[in-house]
């Protein structure tokens, strides 16, 4: 341990809380969703499936005369063989059958799509209410204002910064206690516009919510296309999850973990190649 | 300290144990006795909240002509087995009769001639199927609340059950059924669909009569009806949960 460091408060016990509720709220929703998404595994862009255009998206399967499966995805026209993963896979007894995503990937791991509608549609409230209150802690503590919305001079530093995440430099020292400049935008772009977007093309969904307010659902295309955003939504979240969980393990795995559970940070106490302000 | 190779295998092995562990737990708790419980709450919750926020008779998107689905999707039963459909099938439905009973101060049945002579509606509504897929269709058909007039339901009539001629075991036995509340039943667009895209309605998707419920999914909306029943509960019949899906595990409240 280098002489001079110290432990630094840098998560709230409320925002810890809400973090690992997210985590896995979105983690049982993503996967109950992908089960839901089996029982059609096709995506569309319009009003409704039939509109004598063909799917976008398509996780289909062929079976040879002697049995054999084969998984196809096609997305947009084009084909691919993705037997294992997408269109065909194996079940519990090991056979591969057809099946748009894996069932490793699902809840439930089998074709059980009222379970799957009960998962989702229980943790989709605790997923919701939790995002509702970050939102409204975020702003009554000033949460958002201090800690999220970048400054002027680190818009202005978006470049520099953009070179430094490439090339894995991190702040270090006392520049480590802030978020970053992209850390801050990405994590404004979620809380703002990516979960926003999922949840509403949630409720787009609801035949009950869609006769709410008269043809609201067409400003996104209509309903099938809602369920293709809800679905391109989701997976942009899982991306976001991914470089987070990668920042997170390069920037220092258990002091980042550390942070999220207890709220303590250790601060290096050696130079930062960026001055402290 | 471990090289970088070993560690990264052993991040991979924790990712791949945790997923396995995730999915094991869940299925565990798929198949309890509380769990499904617990998460019921959440169809109370969308029922009430959507209910909250919803005029009684909020009503769903109508279409264009240029909106409707090339050819309507059948889904489920196209040919229900059971000979004494059959038997009326093949005979233009002329024999069939809509018994309307229950908690009725008149108790009736209406030939297909008789419904089709009744006040109708023509709507162009999105079929919403629980798998994920809609399709866009034409229904003409007598509105519900027309029929419930002439039967005059008593006032502790709290649910309609549509008692339907299709099995969905092949032994002949599960017929299908389904209800929904007197709100609904009451709700302007929710009829009894005798026509599909300006033609009698085919067997496949329902013939002589299917249920339109149009702020729910598409497994509400019951095919091949032959009786209407007005109870105070739907717990002595069937499985007891208002309807086959109900039964099997679908929630009754199918407005999301």
């Amino acid at each position: 341990m280098t002489a001079g460091s110290y432990l630094y408060k840098r998560h709230k016990l409320a925002v810890r809380v809400m973090h690992w509720i997210n985590v896995l709220s979105a983690l049982l929703l993503l996967m109950s969703g992908l089960q839901i998404f089996n029982a059609h595994p096709m995506l569309y862009w319009g009003k409704s499936s039939y509109t004598g255009r063909p799917p976008i998206l398509a996780l289909t399967a062929t079976e040879d005369n002697e049995g054999n499966v084969t998984g196809v995805a096609r997305v947009f026209g084009h084909e691919f063989v993705t037997t294992g993963v997408l269109g065909a896979s194996a079940n519990s007894e090991g056979d591969i059958v057809a099946r748009g995503f894996p069932s490793w990937i699902t809840i439930p791991d089998s074709s059980w799509l009222a379970m799957a509608r009960r998962w989702h549609l229980f943790f989709a409230w605790v997923f919701a209410i939790n995002g509702l209150a970050y939102i409204a802690y975020s702003i009554a503590t000033r949460h958002l204002t201090r800690d999220l919305a970048p400054t002027r001079r680190e818009w202005r530093s978006i470049g520099q910064s953009i070179k430094d995440h490439l090339r894995f430099r991190h702040p270090k020292g006392e520049a480590a206690k802030d978020y970053n400049v992209l850390q801050k935008l990405a994590y404004l772009a979620i809380v703002f516009i990516v979960l926003p977007l999922l949840v509403l093309m949630g409720l787009g969904m609801s035949p009950w919510l869609d006769a709410l307010v008269p043809n609201w659902i067409d400003l996104f295309g209509g309903r099938q296309s809602a369920r293709t955003l809800h679905f391109a939504a989701a997976w942009i979240l899982v991306a976001f999850v991914l470089i987070h969980v990668f920042e997170v393990v390069v920037t220092g795995l258990w002091n980042n973990l550390r942070s999220m559970i207890t709220g303590r940070y250790r601060v290096e106490a050696q130079a930062s190649h960026e001055k402290p302000e | 300290m471990k090289s970088p190779n070993e560690r990264r295998r052993f991040v991979l092995r924790a990712a791949a144990g945790f997923a396995a562990l995730v999915t094991a737990g869940c299925e565990r708790l798929s198949r309890s006795e509380w769990f499904p419980k617990v998460l019921a709450v959440g169809e109370s919750l969308s029922s009430g909240a959507q209910h909250l926020i919803s005029p009684r008779k909020s009503m769903a998107q109508e279409f264009s002509e240029a909106d409707l689905s090339p050819q309507f999707r059948s889904n489920g039963t196209s040919m229900p087995n059971d000979p004494g459909y059959q038997a009326l099938a093949a005979n233009a439905f002329a024999g069939w009769a809509l018994q309307v009973d229950g908690l009725v101060a008149n108790p009736l049945k209406l030939t297909l001639a008789e419904l089709r002579t009744m006040p109708a509606r023509t709507q162009i509504t999105r079929h919403d199927c629980v798998e994920g897929w809609s399709a866009i269709g034409k229904w003409t058909g007598v509105p519900l609340h027309e029929v419930l007039a002439l039967a005059k339901p008593q006032p502790n009539a709290r649910f309609a059950v549509f008692h339907c001629a299709d099995p969905m075991e092949e032994d002949g036995s599960h017929k299908y059924y389904e209800s929904i509340d007197m709100d609904d039943a009451y709700h302007p667009q929710t009829m009894l669909a005798y026509d599909l895209n300006g033609a009698t309605l085919p067997v496949a998707n329902g013939a002589p009569i299917r249920l339109r419920v149009e702020r729910q999914l598409g497994y509400k909306m019951a095919k091949y009806v032959m009786r209407i029943e007005l109870v105070e509960s739907f717990a002595h019949i069937a499985g007891g949960k208002g309807g086959y899906w109900e039964d099997e595990g679908y929630e009754w409240y199918a407005g999301i």
